[in-house]
C-alpha cells in the first residue's frame, strides 16, 4: 500500500514571530523555515510503516511556492520514495488544502493518508478531518499510537479526557500526536540520494478543484502583554502575596 | 439575524463544561436563538444539564446507538443535517471539537474559524495563531454557514439558572461502519478538571522524576487545585498526556496558575496567557517563565513548596 504524507513548510518552532507594524501580516522574510514538526512526525510513522512492511511506497506532499522544492528534498533525505509539489504562490486555507489532498488521493490510491494534527503556523487542526469527510473516509485525529494490521488501523488518541482507542476501516485519515515517535535524523549521504528521487510537480489550479478561500484575514496584531509581575524572596511572602489578591 | 446551535460535549452522562463557554461566545453574537444539539445513545441526563445553560432557547436531542462514543465520523453527518436553517454551528475548541467541526464544515463545504477568542460581528472574529503570538481578525462570508470552534480559555461559562424546553430531533441520515470505537482510558482522579479548575499548580522538567511529581500533587491537593505539566514533564513520562498545558496540550484560563520547576518555553505560555495571576517558582532566575509571571520566586521547589504549605497554616 501507498501513504501519502502531509509536509509543510512552516516558520521555525524556535522563532519568536513578529507582527507587522501596519498589521497586514507577519514577518517571515529572512526567517528560518522549516517542516511543520507534526508533519516530521507523520513521515516517519509512514517510514516505520514502511520499514514494517506495512506499506511499499510513502509519497509526501507539498502545497506551495516554487522554492518549495528543497523544503521536499529533505522530506525525500528522510526517508520518501517520491514527493508531489502542488504549486501555487499563496499558502491555501484548510478547506482548499483537503480538496487538493482529494485529487491526489483519487490518483494515488493511498491506503493511508498521514498528516500533522495542526500547522504550527495557523495552528487550525483541520485539514485531516476535512479530507476525511470529502473522501467519507474514517479519521483517526490526535494519534499517539499507530497499528495497521487485515486492512484496519487501530489508533490511540491523544483526547482530553485520556487516551481513546479506535479502529478503523482503510483507507483512512490519520493525524498525528506529538508523542507518536521521534523523527529520525537526516544522514549527509541520505541527502545525496534524494537528489535523485522524483518531485511531481502539479499546479494547483490544473487539479479542477474549487480553489477559493473560504475565509478572508483582514488584520494582524501582536497579543496583548501582561503587566510586570514582582518578585518575592520567600514562601512567607508568596503567601501573603497570594493572600492580598484573595487567591488562597 | 443569526441562530446559532451548539454542540454539547459529553462523556458518562455529563455536561462538559466546554459546552457553557461556546454558549458565551454564542450569545456574544446576539443571536435570535441559541439551541443546543446533544448527540447521545442516552441523552436525558445531558440534556437536562443544558438546558439550565443561561441563554439558551431550546435544547435538541438525538438519540442513536450510533452516539454512545463521539466518534467524528458519525457525528459529522448529523451535525450537518441539523445544521440546516442555523447561521453559525460553534463547538468547544477541545479535542471533541476539534476533532469534529472540520468534518462539519467540510460536509457544509464551507471554512472553519478554529479557537474564536473574540466576537467582532456576527461574521468576524479573531483568533491566535503561531501559538498565540499573533491574532488575527478574521472574516467569514455573509451567504454560508459559519462553523467555528470557540477558544475555551477566552470565555466564562454561561450560567446556571434556565430552564429551556428539550425536544427530540430526529436526524435520519446513513451513518457510516468504517470507524469504531474500542476503549477510552480515563486518568481517574478526584482533583478538579484541568480545563475548568480555579486553580492549577503545574510541574516541569524541575520537579524531575515520576516520584518527584508527588510534592506537585500534593501541594495542589493542599490548595484544591487542578494540576498541569509541561510538555516536557510529559514526554519524560513524569505525568499522563491529558495533563499537558500548552500550544499541543490544553489552553487553560485559571484565576490561579502555579508553574512549578517550570521553564516557560513559549509553547507552554501559549496556554497560560489567559490566566489570572501567575506564580512562577524556578531555581533559574533567568527563566522565561519570569517574564510573564505576575509573582515569582527563585529558589529550590523542593524546599519551597514545604515551606509554602507551612505558611498556609
Amino acid at each position: 500500500m501507498k501513504i501519502l504524507v502531509g509536509y509543510k513548510r512552516v516558520v521555525d518552532y524556535n522563532v519568536r514571530i513578529q507582527v507587522k507594524p501596519d498589521g497586514s501580516g507577519v514577518v517571515t522574510e529572512g526567517v528560518k523555515l522549516s517542516a511543520n514538526p507534526f508533519d516530521d512526525i507523520a513521515l516517519e510513522e509512514a517510514l516505520r510503516l514502511r520499514e514494517k512492511g506495512v506499506a511499499e511506497e510513502v509519497i509526501v506532499v507539498g502545497i506551495g511556492p516554487a522554492d518549495l522544492t528543497a523544503h521536499l528534498r529533505n522530506g525525500l533525505a528522510m526517508g520518501a520514495n517520491r514527493a508531489i509539489h502542488v504549486t501555487t504562490s499563496d499558502a491555501v486555507q484548510p478547506l482548499v488544502a483537503a480538496r487538493a489532498f482529494l485529487k491526489l488521493v483519487e490518483k494515488e490510491q493511498p491506503g493511508l493518508v498521514i498528516l500533522g494534527k495542526q500547522a504550527i503556523d495557523d495552528d487550525a487542526s483541520q485539514t485531516g478531518q476535512m479530507l476525511a469527510a470529502l473522501w467519507d473516509r474514517p479519521q483517526a485525529t490526535f494519534a499517539g499510537k499507530v497499528d495497521v494490521a487485515g486492512g484496519k488501523v487501530t489508533v490511540v488518541r491523544e483526547v482530553d479526557a485520556g487516551l481513546e482507542t479506535i479502529e478503523a476501516d482503510l483507507p483512512a485519515v490519520i493525524t498525528t500526536d506529538l508523542r507518536l515517535n521521534e523523527p529520525r535524523f537526516i544522514k549527509l549521504p541520505d541527502i545525496m540520494k534524494a537528489k535523485s528521487k522524483p518531485i511531481d510537480v502539479l499546479e494547483l489550479s490544473s487539479l479542477g478543484l474549487d480553489t477559493h478561500e473560504p475565509l478572508k484575514t483582514t488584520h494582524y496584531a501582536a497579543p496583548p502583554k501582561r503587566g510586570k509581575g514582582v518578585m518575592v524572596k520567600d514562601a512567607a511572602e508568596l503567601v501573603a502575596a497570594l493572600k492580598q489578591k484573595g487567591l488562597l | 439575524m443569526s441562530k446559532i446551535l451548539v454542540i454539547a460535549e459529553h462523556l458518562d452522562g455529563k455536561l462538559n463544561g466546554a459546552t457553557a463557554r461556546a454558549v458565551s461566545a454564542a450569545a456574544a453574537v446576539k443571536p435570535q436563538a441559541i439551541d443546543i444539539l446533544v448527540l447521545s445513545d442516552a441523552p436525558d441526563a445531558v440534556a437536562a444539564e443544558a438546558a439550565k445553560i443561561d441563554g439558551v432557547s431550546k435544547v435538541l436531542t438525538v438519540t442513536r446507538a450510533e452516539n454512545a462514543h463521539p466518534l467524528a465520523a458519525m457525528l459529522a453527518p448529523q451535525v450537518a443535517h441539523a445544521a440546516g436553517g442555523y447561521s453559525h454551528v460553534f463547538a468547544p475548541s477541545t479535542t471533541f471539537g476539534k476533532d469534529l467541526a472540520p468534518r462539519v464544515a467540510a460536509l457544509l463545504g464551507v471554512g472553519q474559524v478554529s479557537d474564536v477568542m473574540t466576537v467582532e460581528s456576527s461574521h468576524v472574529f479573531t483568533r491566535p495563531i503561531y501559538a498565540g503570538n499573533a491574532i488575527i481578525t478574521v472574516e467569514a462570508p455573509a451567504d454560508q454557514t459559519v462553523v467555528a470552534t470557540i477558544r475555551t480559555a477566552s470565555w466564562p461559562a454561561a450560567g446556571s439558572s434556565g430552564s429551556a424546553p428539550v425536544e427530540v430531533l430526529a436526524v435520519d441520515v446513513a451513518l457510516p461502519s468504517h470507524t469504531r470505537f474500542v476503549e477510552l482510558k480515563q486518568g481517574k482522579s478526584d482533583r478538579p478538571d484541568l480545563q475548568g479548575a480555579a486553580k492549577v499548580v503545574s510541574g516541569g522538567r524541575g520537579v524531575g522524576s515520576k516520584e518527584n511529581f508527588d510534592i506537585i500533587y500534593k501541594f495542589a491537593d493542599r490548595i484544591g487545585a487542578a494540576v498541569g505539566a509541561s510538555r516536557a514533564a510529559v514526554d519524560a513520562g513524569y505525568v499522563p498526556n491529558e495533563l499537558q498545558v500548552g500550544q499541543t496540550g490544553k489552553i487553560i484560563a485559571p484565576e490561579l496558575y502555579m508553574a512549578i520547576g517550570i521553564s516557560g518555553a513559549i509553547q507552554h505560555l501559549t496556554g497560560i496567557k489567559d490566566a489570572g495571576t501567575i506564580v512562577a517558582i524556578n531555581k533559574d532566575g533567568e527563566a522565561p517563565i519570569f517574564e510573564v509571571a505576575d509573582v515569582g520566586l527563585v529558589g529550590d521547589l523542593f524546599k519551597i513548596l514545604p515551606e509554602l504549605e507551612q505558611a498556609l497554616g
